[in-house]
């Protein structure tokens, strides 16, 4: 099953953002870091281009459940840091939820004959 | 949270646009030298890398937009760049945007002053507390077809024991001599009963009203007083309260003021603007101590319906309660009798609700008119901006985009016109308000309110979204590869375009038609009004008012019986002769005076008569009803109805001898259709009435109504038949300023508490019987003038446009040896061309809406061929200067310049 066949942004709509999510439970990152740490936790199934990656973290941060500072990165350049917030957090948990339920569903469904 | 912090964040987007766009710049450029090291990490050279690391961020550019289309605010940002490109647009081209915006403005301004005057009279509900609970009642005995007869005090009892009315008032008015200020003043009354204030739910803003439960004979001894009398009598005095004034020689103490703004409801100006409240339990002095049933004295009523129950359910319990009290005073009521109710608001308003329809409807047209002008005018442009929209397109705004533009630019054109518009109606508003005539109700205040204004934005909205569909569509559509292609300025435009133009020109012409037919109509009624034989002459007469007093005790009555006021009466005749420049003088009552419109729609029951003929009806029983005016014998050669047969009144018609009576032809010919007037009898169906002898018939004159030709009229000869309310009536070369003086001077000396008002010249009285009418009229006549003008500014710009279009084949046709003449008439051809077929749909719908006024109209059928003849004529003959001005152009072409052009 190759979900790179789809534009991220129409596949699942909101998956991203769960994902971008996820990727920052442990600290914070610049942009082109959550698309690298998004790659490794799907092994590789995701591929988020920055045409998709940019847009989510801007609405998202707007949206209140991502907050950002400017900071030095790993090459010394000033780069911009997301990182999550409670309300980020709480979101991760009812997205979280949702997909749960979602997939679980989906597998159901699948499964019946 | 999540809502906040969009908001916040979108704030943030459009206020701080510029550290929002360098920290997005630093993002995306550290994200791009971030991928061009990694590239060259895996040894490509430099240029190969930045290639590879754009191509990765799907182009720097892009993604900035990307990400600015997700941002809180995107959908407010590009409208505010679309309103600041628009205004630029419209700013460059300012000769089309004034002409735009001004006709938008005389559009959306006059629908707008039409609608406030619709939204204080028909729509804004009475100014009392839950007026739907408001009704009036109106009693009609339909067997002999006479219609609200009146009530009488123990039927006015009946109503109030009922339980379907929590309140119910009967209303009278009077006009009243006011003796406690400076001098005698005439004061409009209004005769009520002690709940009328706790009915309406009204509290004076100084003192208290009636006492609701008041039940003893004769009336309380208390008055309220109006603001205007407080202030214009009174001084504004604030110890007013517990003041007495006298009130035709009976003492009052004034208890209460009302606020300012209140009127009672009443179907005329004066019946509105009551100045003094008086309250009776309309039984004891000067009524009859014991009320008859069937003596209906009571004008009018309203009353306030139990709280929950609908006008429809108090109806059907009211006719179950006529019906029962039917059968128990049988005597009483040998012709039927039947009480109506009607919501009070209904009564009020009264028959201005098709006038104000026709009206709104008309500048409603005018407005439509106004925004297809627009709309042409728009097409016009666009296609001039051809080549802009294509080279926009072409560049990559989406087609959504450029419609969204165009809409856009209309909308702030409609919204400047509507601005523009609001202003012209508050900077003419008293020029404005004047024109409309007294008569129309407006207990509500005529301003600007809010609903006004809210009504304003929408129409501005709607229109503007009216006249920019069209242009927008077609930008929709546009062809780009053609767009481009064309030289110059766009040009031709598509074929598509010019015939959507053609078709609106077509749909103006006939809407303006509609109007003109209507506009026509009016005009043409109303000349035959003002040249209708009268049968009278009302010029150098004058009239002027007094009024004997009515006390309550009548034992102090010095007018109470015609003998008594015979001196009086004879003194002022003689006395009012030697005025100067006064060839003749007469006396009689407010209903002998002609066409006195504010006389004949107060509902006094003053002027009307219920009689009974000697001998002549097989049921002894059967009353007619019929106006009835008062007079002195020289009145009839005063206002110059000749006699036909028998005599007029002579001066031995006493209180001594036989009544005598004059009838006017169509009284005689209804009453004794097969023989002749002179000699029968008849009474009145008061008690105790004695027998009154036809004695002279006289011509039929049209003294009711001027659209009416035979009402029967009977006159009585006021030495026999006393009346109190009184009109002077002066024939000769007056001075129409000191006249009035100088009656109150002789009338004070006789009497020095009577009031003397209304002066007024006859034909100023026959002039005022048409302010409606003429309202109406000059409205219509005003707003299809703007239609006309509009249509032909239409016509002409389609066809300038056309002309200019084809300078280069009307160069040729010459070039090829055309004559002049041939190019006036294929252009002449074109503009009439589409004013005919405009004027055919117009004259169909015509037919239609002058059928649908044919009430408003007087002497004149819908389908009046000199009408409609005249307008088509009109109609043709602007079309024809609308188009040849263009036409005029294109003769002028110089085949030379026309092909060197191109």
């Amino acid at each position: 099953m190759s979900i790179r066949k789809y534009k991220p942004t129409e596949l699942l709509q909101g998956t991203l953002d769960l994902l971008i999510l996820k990727a920052l439970v442990h600290g914070e990152l610049h942009g082109l870091a959550i698309a690298h740490r998004v790659e490794q936790l799907t092994n590789g199934a995701f591929e988020v281009k920055p045409g998709s990656l940019f847009p989510a973290l801007h609405s998202m941060e707007e949206a209140g459940w991502l907050a950002s500072c400017w900071g030095e990165s790993e090459n010394r350049r000033k780069a911009k840091f997301y990182r999550m917030t409670k309300a980020g957090r709480r979101q991760l948990q009812t997205e979280t939820n949702d997909w749960r339920r979602v997939s679980s569903a989906i597998t159901a469904a699948l499964r019946a004959t | 949270m999540s809502v906040l912090h969009r908001i916040i964040a979108g704030c943030r987007n459009l206020f701080r646009k510029s550290d929002v766009e360098q920290e997005l710049s630093d993002e995306l450029s550290y994200a791009f030298d971030a991928l061009v090291e990694k590239e060259m990490g895996q040894g490509l050279s430099e240029a190969e890398a930045r290639r590879r690391a754009g191509i990765d961020l799907g182009g720097v550019e892009q993604l900035k937009e990307n990400i600015r289309e997700a941002r809180a605010g995107y959908h407010i940002d590009v409208l505010i760049q679309d309103v600041r490109f628009s205004l630029r647009m419209l700013w460059k081209s300012s000769g089309f945007t004034l002409v735009a915006v001004l006709t938008m403005a005389v559009g959306i301004g006059a629908t707008t002053a039409i609608f406030s005057v619709v939204d204080a009279t028909l729509l804004r509900p009475l100014p009392y507390s839950h007026p739907e609970q408001l009704v009036s009642i109106q009693s009609d005995l339909p067997e002999i077809s006479a219609h609200d007869v009146g009530m009488s005090q123990p039927e006015w009892h009946d109503l109030q024991q009922s339980g379907i009315f929590e309140f119910v008032s009967p209303t009278w008015f009077d006009e009243n001599n006011l003796t406690g200020s400076s001098k005698p003043a005439r004061v409009r009354l209004l005769i009520v009963a002690p709940n009328y204030f706790a009915l309406l739910r009204t509290e004076p803003q100084l003192g208290r009203t009636f006492k609701p439960q008041y039940n003893s004979p004769g009336f309380i001894p208390e008055v309220v007083i109006s603001d205007a009398l407080w202030k214009r009598n009174f001084g504004g005095d604030p110890n007013i309260l517990g003041k007495s004034v006298r009130m035709d020689t009976d003492q009052y103490q004034i208890v209460g003021v009302m606020p300012r703004g209140f009127d009672s409801p009443g179907r005329t100006p004066e019946e509105r603007n009551i100045e003094v409240w008086a309250a009776t339990s309309f039984y004891g002095p000067p009524l009859p101590d014991q009320p008859l049933r069937n003596r209906r004295n009571l004008p009018t009523a309203i009353a306030r319906l139990k709280p929950g129950l609908t006008i429809a359910a108090a109806q059907s319990r009211l006719d179950a309660l006529a019906v029962s009290l039917q059968k128990q005073f049988s005597a009483d009521y040998p012709n039927g009798w039947r009480v109506l109710l009607q919501p009070l608001k209904d009564t009020v308003i009264g028959n201005v609700r098709q006038p104000l329809f026709l009206l709104f409807s008309a500048v409603g047209v005018v407005l439509l008119i106004g925004c297809v002008n627009v709309a042409n005018l728009l097409l016009a442009r666009a296609s001039a901006r051809g080549r802009e929209m294509g080279i926009r397109q072409a560049l990559g705004a989406p087609r959504g985009r450029l419609t969204r533009q165009l809409l856009t630019e209309s909308l702030i054109l409609s919204l400047l016109g509507g601005t523009a518009g609001l202003a012209i109606v508050f900077a003419a508003k008293e020029p404005l308000l004047r024109l409309i005539p007294e008569t129309l109700p407006r207990l509500n205040d005529m301003s600007i309110s809010w609903s006004v204004l809210f009504f304003a934005l929408m129409v501005s909205i709607v229109s503007g979204v009216v006249f920019g569909l069209a242009p927008a569509l077609h930008s929709g559509r546009l062809d780009l590869i053609h767009a481009l292609n064309q030289e110059g300025w766009g040009s031709t435009g598509s074929g598509e375009r010019a015939r959507t133009r053609r078709a609106l020109v077509i749909a103006e012409f006939a809407l303006s038609l509609v109007l003109m037919i209507a506009a026509g109509l009016l005009l043409h009624s109303f000349w035959d009004l003002l040249n209708v034989r009268l049968g009278f002459n009302p010029q150098s007469v004058m009239s002027v008012r007094t009024r004997l007093p009515y006390p309550n005790n009548s034992s102090i009555d010095k007018y109470a019986t015609a003998a008594q006021e015979a001196p009086f009466i004879r003194e002022l005749l003689r006395r009012c002769k030697s005025l100067p420049g006064v060839e003749g003088v007469a006396i009689g009552d407010p209903a002998a005076i002609p066409l006195d419109q504010t006389q004949r729609d107060l509902n006094t029951l003053e002027g009307k008569l219920f009689i009974t003929f000697e001998g002549q009806s097989s049921k002894p029983d059967a009353a007619s009803l019929v106006e009835r005016s008062r007079v002195t014998p020289e009145y009839f050669q005063l206002v110059g109805i000749p006699v036909l047969r028998g005599r007029l009144f002579n001066e031995f018609d006493t209180d001594a001898a036989p009544q005598a009576a004059v009838v006017n032809e169509s009284f005689a010919r209804s009453y004794w259709p097969d023989g002749d007037a002179i000699g029968k009898r008849f009474k009145s169906t008061r008690p105790d009435s004695p027998w009154i002898t036809v004695v002279g018939v006289i011509a039929n004159a049209r003294t009711q109504s001027l659209a009416e030709t035979d009402v029967p009229q009977l006159y009585l000869n006021v030495y026999q038949d006393s009346a109190k309310h009184l009109a002077i009536f002066l024939r000769g070369c007056l001075n129409t300023v000191a006249i009035p003086d100088l009656v109150r001077e002789q009338v004070q000396a006789v009497d020095a508490t009577l009031p003397v008002f209304g002066a007024q010249t006859l034909t100023q009285t026959l002039s005022d019987s048409l302010s409606q009418r003429r309202f109406s009229m000059e409205m219509i006549t005003l707003f299809a003038a703007t239609a006309l003008l509009l249509a032909a500014l239409g016509i002409y710009g389609v066809i300038s446009y056309m002309v200019s279009e084809r300078t280069h084949e009307i160069g040729i046709r010459l070039a090829l040896g055309a004559s002049r003449s041939n190019i006036l008439g294929i252009v002449l051809g074109q503009g009439l061309g589409l004013a005919t077929v405009g004027a055919g749909v117009g004259f169909v719908c015509s037919l239609i809406v002058s059928h649908l006024m044919a009430s408003l109209l007087y002497g004149v059928r819908p389908t009046d061929p000199l009408t409609f003849a005249g307008v088509a004529f009109l109609f043709i003959g602007v079309a024809l200067v609308a188009c040849y001005l263009p036409a005029r152009r294109a003769v002028r072409v110089d085949p030379m310049v026309a092909l060197k052009y191109e």
